[in-house]
């Protein structure tokens, strides 16, 4: 975030004016006029809260996430077990808490991962331009209009140890995560690289920019130190909005056995069998749904109020 | 004109082209090949045999090699065959990809009819409360997870209500056209849903841009009818930027029609391509893919000819 210069401070002081505002305050009061990202934030903060703190909850209640009884499948609920039980016999709250840790790590690591690798092809396409820019937009245009989820399938299915992985991490029950971790960040790069490229763009010919030139600063340089932090404000509302598609994104391929895989619990893979339930135990399919649903909502509320905050042209709107 | 469009048109072509290669090698990174599912299912295959048979069918040889005779064979349109459903390739696919189109032309055609109105009435009365709940509604489209939308609309209509079917593509035994529709509803209200919220909230922005544009005060000026100036005058630029987005929702469209269709057990495009990568079906999963693929290319191709007919500026010379 920028700071004011002491100089700056120095010059209001002098002139009689009032210290200015600082920007972070400026862009909080902005973000507080968004009702919708207000309350959005408030229930990431619960979710996240929860999240982290599963496992004192778990040892807490004393009801193990992943412990199997078949004589107590399909429970309603009761006071042992707040949302009844799945058809292992497993605590569904237990499990929900659990699935949330790994649809937001998900959602989290991905959407940092997503922005990394669209922002180094968004400053390298916007500074280098010609040919190299032409190529990777035209990348970029032919992988948005491609259909993502067959295509996601298909990853998803790809043998680990026909790569050449280790048989020791093919193994890994955590391979699922980070399977699922590294292909939605293949496909989703696409929005951050725009915007990043755009900045790029709109600032290499500015003066900073031509005086770093001038001082024979390195490209890398000028890219990271120089115009990067000019472009954090964008890439935090792509990174919060893409946060959201990611998590819609794992929940669907769990669903669908591709994902997370059992018994690590995610909330789209509580619902691999919902089909098979909705006659008997509709409940149960709904309450994954809903907090999926509540997630990806409050991320899009707040990526849509980030955006208002950084964008000072709708103050007063 | 012309010259563009076969420019476009090689353009998708190779676009296709390389998909089919990148496809096709991590089709074979799947687990399992076709001699492997041949030798679990018969316990007197040696492993000379089955290296015999891997010679026999070319599967020793590399990657480039089998690419290459597929994509001979596949020019002269041998596709191959199903090891599934024991069909050459294009009897399978073709049919199926018929009824994906029945189910995307309608959720695209029903919820351009429902988006157009709301975007332009919303963008008429900013901050009206039809407004918020309109935005309410698209934000909430866009969040929701398309299998548990599905999901709710069987519980609500199949199994509160009772009034739809819960899955399937007709009753058996009768053939008459309102019962396979009655069974399309759910579908394509699904689809609708998820698709319609895109749309509504560009064509709002497009609109109040446009709206505020001097030649809307020139045409109110000199008189003309309000709807005229609405529905003639500002629609029309407000469509430019709205039907890339209409262009860019097909392929979510059609990842949007994987989920729908294997929720409905509707016997489409997207439910043939999950099933035949879940059971390795290659060849079927490969065409599936590149139909897929090839569909979404030549609708951005449509909307880009669209734009010519929208906006005079743009020629195609």
């Amino acid at each position: 975030m920028v700071s004011l210069s002491p100089s700056e401070t120095l010059i209001r002081d002098e002139a009689g004016l009032p210290p200015a505002t600082r920007p972070a305050v400026l862009i909080w009061r902005r973000f507080r006029r968004h009702k919708g990202a207000l309350i959005g934030g408030a229930v990431l903060v619960a979710l996240a809260l929860l999240a982290v703190l599963a496992p004192a909850i778990e040892s807490w209640r004393g009801q193990d996430h992943e412990a199997v009884n078949l004589f107590n499948r399909f429970q309603p609920a009761s006071a042992e077990h707040p949302l009844g039980t799945d058809d292992l016999g497993r605590d569904l709250l237990m499990r929900l808490i659990y699935g949330g840790r790994i649809s937001l790590f998900v959602g989290l690591v991905t959407a940092c991962l997503t922005a990394s690798i669209g922002t180094v092809i968004g400053l390298v396409s916007g500074w280098y331009g010609g040919r190299v820019d032409a190529f990777l937009m035209r990348l970029c245009d032919g992988w948005i209009t491609l259909p993502l989820l067959p295509l996601l399938i298909v990853l998803a299915a790809v043998d680990p140890t026909k790569v050449g992985l280790p048989a020791a991490i093919a193994k890994s029950p955590d391979l699922s995560l980070y399977r699922i971790v590294l292909i939605i960040s293949l496909v989703a790069w696409t929005t951050s690289a725009r915007l990043v490229r755009g900045v790029t763009l709109s600032l290499k010919t500015r003066d900073f920019v031509q005086a770093a030139v001038a001082q024979g600063a390195s490209t890398a340089r000028i890219l990271f130190v120089h115009i990067l932090p000019n472009a954090l404000s964008p890439i935090l509302v792509a990174a919060t909005l893409a946060s959201g598609n990611i998590i819609l994104l794992e929940s669907t391929l769990s669903f669908f056995g591709l994902g997370i895989q059992p018994p690590v619990a995610s909330w789209g893979n509580i619902l691999t069998n919902a089909q098979e339930i909705i006659w008997s135990q509709p409940m149960q399919a709904i309450y994954p749904g809903v907090l999926i649903f509540a997630t990806v909502i409050s991320l899009n509320f707040v990526g849509d109020g980030l955006q208002d905050a950084f964008d000072p042209r709708t103050e007063g709107r | 004109m012309t010259r563009f469009l076969s420019l476009r048109f090689l353009q998708a072509l190779l676009v296709v082209l390389v998909m089919s290669f990148v496809v096709y090698s991590l089709i074979g990174l799947m687990p399992g090949d076709p001699i492997d599912i041949m030798l679990s299912g018969d316990p007197n295959m040696t492993a000379a045999d089955a290296a015999r048979l891997r010679a026999h069918y070319g599967l020793d040889r590399p990657l480039h090699e089998r690419y290459l005779e597929w994509l001979g064979n596949a020019a002269r349109g041998d596709f191959g065959f199903s090891r599934q459903h024991h069909q050459p390739v294009l009897a399978i696919v073709l049919p199926r990809l018929l009824n994906t189109l029945y189910l995307m032309i309608g959720a695209f055609v029903i919820s351009v009819a429902i988006a157009i109105p709301a975007g332009v009435y919303a963008a008429r009365h900013p901050r009206s409360w039809v407004d918020q709940a309109i935005n309410l509604f698209c934000f909430a489209g866009i969040s929701v997870p398309t299998f548990f939308l599905a999901l709710l609309l069987i519980i609500l209509f199949a199994v509160k209500l009772g009034i739809l079917p819960a899955g399937g593509m007709k009753t058996i035994g009768q053939s008459s056209f309102t019962d396979q529709l009655r069974y399309l509803i759910l579908p394509v209200m699904t689809l609708t849903i998820i698709n319609i919220a895109q749309i509504t909230r560009y064509l709002r922005s497009g609109m109040i841009e446009v709206l505020r544009e001097d030649y809307i005060r020139t045409a109110r000026a000199k008189g003309a009818h309000e709807s005229r100036v609405v529905w003639r005058h500002a629609l029309r630029n407000a469509m430019i930027p709205t039907v890339t987005i209409m262009a860019l929702e097909c392929g979510t469209l059609l990842s949007g029609a994987v989920i729908t269709e294997t929720m409905f057990a509707y016997l489409g495009m997207g439910k043939l391509i999950l099933d035949s990568v879940l059971a390795n079906d290659f060849n079927v999963a490969l065409i599936g893919l590149l139909f897929a693929c090839s569909v979404t290319l030549f609708l951005n191709l449509v909307a880009d000819l669209l734009y010519a007919v929208l906006d005079p500026r743009i020629s195609y010379r």
